[in-house]
Order: structure tokens, then sequence, then C-alpha cells
């Protein structure tokens, strides 16, 4: 399985993706650089975290100025996996390809540490690997992760189960729902805030970021068993 | 050379963080009379004054870039052409 790690002028996190998909999860990653993207031979994209363009205007807002985001958005038509991370999922918000948008987070400040998620969707290609209202403990690094929906995409988000993970004792940072990572319609897409890619090894810290890779992987495996 | 002014606020419906700081800050102050406060940006922009749907322009310029309708709202002003 060949995953993208889509790289934007100041992304930051993409060299951990790069590590946790070839060196832990055992997969193959490569790193694609935005300019001269060419997405189509993959089987997933991942778009890591950093800041994007210094986070000017509004944090992954300026990567809609890329060539690479009319082919993020096709391949992401196409039912195949892609997943935002951090900054990542600011980009996939701004590009209108899953709802809501981000603030500064309620305390005004940048905040790092680790956050315990709760995994509220078990279901999509992304969690199954994971059990119903399991907690997880994974790190997080941000200073506009107060994620924003209003009542009624909110409604929509839980009727038909696309909130995929949830702050377990509230969000600090002011989101609403306490929305932590949120699916798209077809349940191919991923944005989640705090960094799963930073939790796969014990020697870092923990290992609960893992099984979100291993979902994908293992999903992509059943479904291409001639080809394994 | 036509400037247009365009300015940005967060939507009545969401809460902007830096001007409830920023409310505090000046009822700390002993501004009393402070009973809101919203912060938002403006941008400046200078066109080729050669356009002439300068007012379709900018308004699909704010909304595919320059604005999230999501979260913000804005208005526009369009100046006198500064001629050069």
């Amino acid at each position: 399985m060949k995953f993208a790690i889509l790289v934007f002028p100041g992304s930051g996190c993409d060299v951990d993706m790069y590590h946790a998909i070839n060196e832990v999860l055992g997969a193959e990653a490569e790193y694609v650089w935005h300019d001269e993207a060419e997405l189509a031979g993959f089987d997933a994209v991942m778009v890591p975290g950093g800041a994007s363009y210094g986070n000017y205007l509004r944090p992954g807002a300026l990567a809609k100025g890329s060539p690479a985001l009319e082919q993020l958005k096709a391949f992401a038509a196409s039912g195949k996996p892609v997943l935002g991370v951090g900054n990542g999922f600011q980009i996939l918000t701004e590009a209108n390809v899953l709802p809501g948008a981000f603030l500064l987070n309620k305390g005004l400040k940048f905040r790092s540490g680790k956050v315990k998620l709760t995994v509220q969707n078990t279901e999509s290609i992304f969690t199954e690997s994971y059990e119903k209202d399991q907690q997880i403990l994974i790190p997080f690094a941000h200073q506009y992760g107060n994620y924003y929906v209003d009542e009624e995409t909110l409604e929509e988000l839980k009727e038909n189960n696309r909130i995929a993970f949830t702050y377990t004792n509230g969000s600090v940072d002011g989101s609403t729902g306490h929305i932590a990572g949120v699916l798209n319609e077809q349940g191919n897409v991923l944005g989640i805030m705090p960094l799963p890619e930073r939790a796969v090894e014990e020697i870092i810290g923990g290992t609960d970021g893992l099984p979100l890779f291993k979902s994908i992987l293992k999903r992509w495996s059943e479904n291409n068993v001639s080809h394994a | 050379m036509t400037k247009v002014n365009v300015y940005v606020t967060l939507r009545e419906s969401v809460v902007d963080p830096q001007g409830t700081a920023a409310k505090e800050a000046l009822l700390n102050l002993g501004y009393n009379e402070v009973q809101n406060v919203r912060i938002g940006k403006l941008i400046e922009l200078e066109l080729d004054g050669a356009v002439t749907d300068i007012e379709t322009r900018v308004k699909e310029m704010c909304e595919k870039l320059l604005i999230n309708e999501v979260i913000e709202d804005y208005r526009y002003e369009i100046g006198e052409a500064a001629g050069k």
C-alpha cells in the first residue's frame, strides 16, 4: 500500500508521519511536494500537521492557492482514504472537504501536551482497530484547535456517526461538541486535531495512535487480496 | 489603480476569544461602559483600475480565499481610483 504525504511550505509533522508509516506500520510512504503533486497512483493521502504558509490569513487557508488542492479534492471524491492531522485538518476544512472551521483557542495561547480522546466511531476505515468508547492518549500541539461547527451541522454529524473522536474530559480549547476528529459524509476522509503519528512507539511515550494507521492498512489489504 | 478595503469580522454567532479577552482588559482599566468587543481584520487590496467588474471580482476573492464564511462575515469599500 502506497501512502502519499502531501508536503506544503511550512508543513512540520511530515517527518513524523513518514517515520510512523515506513518504520513502524511497515507500509510505504512517499513525500509529495504540493507544487508537483501527482496523487493518482497512491492508495491514501496524508495531509500532515505543521504551519503551512506560516498560518498566514487563517491556518490552512493559503493552501487553497496550491495546484495540489484540486487533486486532493478529486482524490477524496474517489473514495480513497485521506487523513488530515492538525494543520492538515485545517486545510481540509478550508478546502470544504470537511465541515467546520478553526478558531483561536479559547484561552488564546498555543498549547501542547497529551490529551485523552474517546473513540466514538469504530466502523470507519480509520478507526475499526479501536474499541467503541476506548480512551486513548494522543499528543497535541496547536493554537487554532478550537473547532467550530454550527448547531445544525453538529446535529447532522451526530446523526450520521461522523464524529470519530472527542476530547474525553471536554475540550479545553473550546471545540464544538468536544470534537477532536471528524469524518466526511462518505467516511473516507478523517480530520483529527491531535497528532496520532506521534504516538506509535512505546519509546516515545505510547502507541495509542498506531491502530489508526493499522485500520487504514487493514481495510486496504482486505480490498486488495488478489494483489497481496 | 483602485483601492479596496475588506473588513472581516467573526460572525455574531461565533465566540471571539480575543475580543472577550480585550473586553476584560478594558473593564479592568475602568472602562465600565464597555459591553462587547469584537476583533476583526482589515485587508487592503490594490487592484488594476482597468478591471470593470471589480465588485464581482472582489466578492469572489473574499468567498474563495480571503474570508471563511463558516466563521466570518465581511464588507468592503471600493475607493476612488488613485491614479498613477
